[in-house]
């Protein structure tokens, strides 16, 4: 499924939030959104996911205007694992996820077998299967977490839109997770945090910058020491080994008497500013 | 994603009882307490004496002018029929008033609708009016409190947005303003008759029961559980929150207005024939979700079943405890539920965890 952000605007008390954003991503692609705090991502994946419609401009799936048909048609395309929320009920995991169906199921429907065989795909994929009747408030945040991917996947998903899903999640598990969707045969828009999963797991990577799309492209284009120091205002190198990235971030010094940690602690140990 | 500690882990059994046997189990035990309380009463009258009083009329017979018939079937009967649906009607409201907020200790009463409803009540109490006959007092209930959710939710949007937060503060402002509106025409009252029957009023009761208003309570109330049944899943859905509603096609807003008017046309036709009675929204649905869980599906029904025993039997004891003197039911409520609700609470382990 392919989607295409055309001039996109949202304006969140009277500041721009997202300032004509253009973007495609392709079909089967995984796009990363990249940016710091207040930077749009979230506000442009709410654009997506039809929490927030945008001000101006149109959001299409597949060509068609996402907001000109109704919710639950278009929820039936899109599965998104978003920040997690807290509920002050007790659903089981089994619940939560077959909640993921609701967009599949007319007011009178009960659950089909398909419906079932989705949710227990969705269980297994996300290695919640002996989970099932546990309640969601028990479990630890990173299982709370894949309780919402497996929700997601449950939706039977073409577009996946995913809002920092590493938050909570170990690094093992945040492995896990990308891997997995990776692994499945659908678009993928996702807000990361880490350039390196970004540059690792994305096809394309986004760059936001105060609600303006700065840069779109291959992550090994796109993400840049220069694109990187600039938007997250750091002193970032790049290290390149067998066809991974890895980012080393540090804050940006320009006084002469090192007034962070870090560049003091570089000048006692003799590292200097520019052994890379 | 699955690793060998997630297997160890293997998810307890929760519901030890087949759903439709627990069902039906409670359905039996409402029949079965319907006759039981029937014949309890300063007169005693024996069960079977009651069932045979019943099928006579329920076959189309007419007063037999006997006393127990007059009893049982004037009288007790309905009163008892209109606390099973009170109370399944106020316990409905409850569950959805709380998964439509967010909120665990929100019931009908916090926005605001139980002194909608008084303040109506009230106005015809101290100003004697009687333009709609015996009905004054119920119509004026109910437009109170139609008129105390028209004013919260009107002051509750946002933006085109209902957002529960915003809902449960504007609702208890609003029932303090109202709160107030009593308490100021009750202290202006000069008559201490009227004021006793506002006390009365406020504290509930099931003695207006009647054979004529019955069918109009019952018939609204188990229109809007079906109605309700209908968005049970949805219903799940908003409890996840807006943007979980978003990502699952259910536009949380419009599904909010929809349900609590909902709750209001049930809160408002209840509390208009049985006065302010407490609790009984707030607790039951609990006690349902410690049963089946949190699903609505499974809940709601169970939630109605346990409101309808539970004020039936608080009824029992409303009548019998101070005989022939009655206590306002509204007191009972609170005397039995609170503390069966603070041992089931302590047992259970509900509401450990910050956020949870």
């Amino acid at each position: 499924m392919r989607l295409d952000l055309d001039s996109v605007s949202v304006a969140l008390g009277g500041r721009p939030a997202l300032d004509h954003v253009s973007m495609t991503v392709h079909s089967g692609q995984f796009a990363a959104l990249v940016g710091p705090n207040g930077s749009g991502k979230s506000t442009l994946l709410r654009t997506v996911y039809r929490a927030r419609r945008p001000d101006s401009g149109t959001v299409r799936l597949d060509g068609h205007d996402l907001w000109s048909v109704p919710a639950a048609r278009t929820a039936r395309h899109i599965g998104v694992l978003m920040q997690e929320q807290h509920t002050g009920f007790e659903f089981t995991v089994a619940e939560t996820v077959a909640l993921g169906r609701t967009p599949h199921l007319g007011l009178f429907d009960r659950l089909t077998r398909a419906d079932h065989e989705a949710i227990d795909e969705a269980l297994h994929r996300t290695g919640l299967t002996a989970f099932t009747g546990r309640r969601v408030g028990e479990l630890s945040g990173g299982e709370r977490q894949r309780v919402l991917l497996a929700r997601a996947l449950a939706q039977q998903p073409r577009l996946l839109v995913l809002d920092e899903p590493t938050n909570h999640l170990d690094l093992r598990h945040q492995l896990d997770l990308l891997e997995l969707v990776r692994d499945l045969d659908v678009t993928v828009l996702a807000a990361l945090h880490s350039l390196d999963l970004a540059a690792a797991y994305a096809d394309t990577a986004a760059v936001l910058q105060d609600g303006r799309l700065v840069a779109c492209g291959p992550p090994a284009d796109v993400l840049t020491p220069e694109t990187i120091g600039e938007v997250f205002g750091v002193d970032a190198t790049v290290h390149h080994d067998d066809g991974t990235a890895r980012f080393v971030l540090r804050p940006r010094c320009v006084c002469p008497d090192a007034c962070h940690w870090s560049c003091r602690t570089r000048r006692l140990s003799g590292v200097g500013a520019d052994a890379d | 994603m699955t690793t060998a500690l997630d297997e160890r882990r293997a998810s307890p059994v929760r519901h030890a009882v087949p759903y439709p046997v627990l069902l039906t189990a409670l359905a039996a035990v409402l029949v079965v307490s319907a006759l039981l309380a029937t014949g309890v009463g300063p007169v005693g009258v024996p069960a079977d004496e009651v069932a045979r009083i019943l099928l006579h009329h329920l076959g189309g017979g007419g007063d037999t002018g006997a006393a127990a018939d007059l009893i049982v079937w004037r009288i007790r009967f309905p009163r008892v029929l209109l606390g099973a649906v009170v109370g399944a009607g106020l316990a409905l409201a409850g569950a959805v008033v709380q998964g439509v907020v967010r909120n665990p200790v929100a019931d009908p009463y916090l926005l605001g609708l139980s002194h909608g409803a008084s303040v109506g009540a009230v106005l015809v109490l101290t100003t004697g009016a009687a333009v709609l006959g015996a009905l004054t007092l119920p119509a004026a209930a109910f437009a109170g409190a139609t008129a105390a959710m028209a004013v919260v939710l009107v002051m509750a949007r946002h933006r085109g947005r209902l957002l529960p937060m915003r809902l449960i503060l504007v609702g208890v402002a609003f029932g303090h303003l109202f709160a107030g509106l009593t308490s100021f025409m009750l202290a202006r009252t000069d008559s201490s008759a009227a004021q006793q029957q506002i006390i009365f009023w406020m504290l509930g009761g099931l003695s207006g029961a009647r054979w004529e208003t019955l069918p109009v309570t019952a018939t609204v109330v188990a229109a809007v559980a079906v109605l309700l049944m209908i968005r049970a899943r949805r219903l799940n859905a908003l409890v996840l929150g807006e943007e979980a509603s978003a990502a699952l096609g259910v536009n949380a807003t419009r599904l909010r207005w929809y349900l609590l008017v909902l709750t209001t046309l049930l809160t408002g036709t209840v509390v208009a024939v049985s006065g302010g009675i407490g609790f009984v929204g707030l607790i039951v649905p609990h006690l349902a979700r410690m049963l089946v869980g949190a699903d609505h599906r499974r809940m709601l029904p169970v939630t109605a079943l346990l409101g309808a025993l539970f004020l039936l039997w608080a009824d029992v004891a409303a009548r019998i405890l101070i005989a022939p003197a009655e206590l306002p039911i509204g007191i009972l409520t609170a005397f039995l539920g609170v503390p069966f609700f603070l041992l089931v609470m302590r047992a259970r382990g509900l509401a450990t965890q910050e956020n949870a």
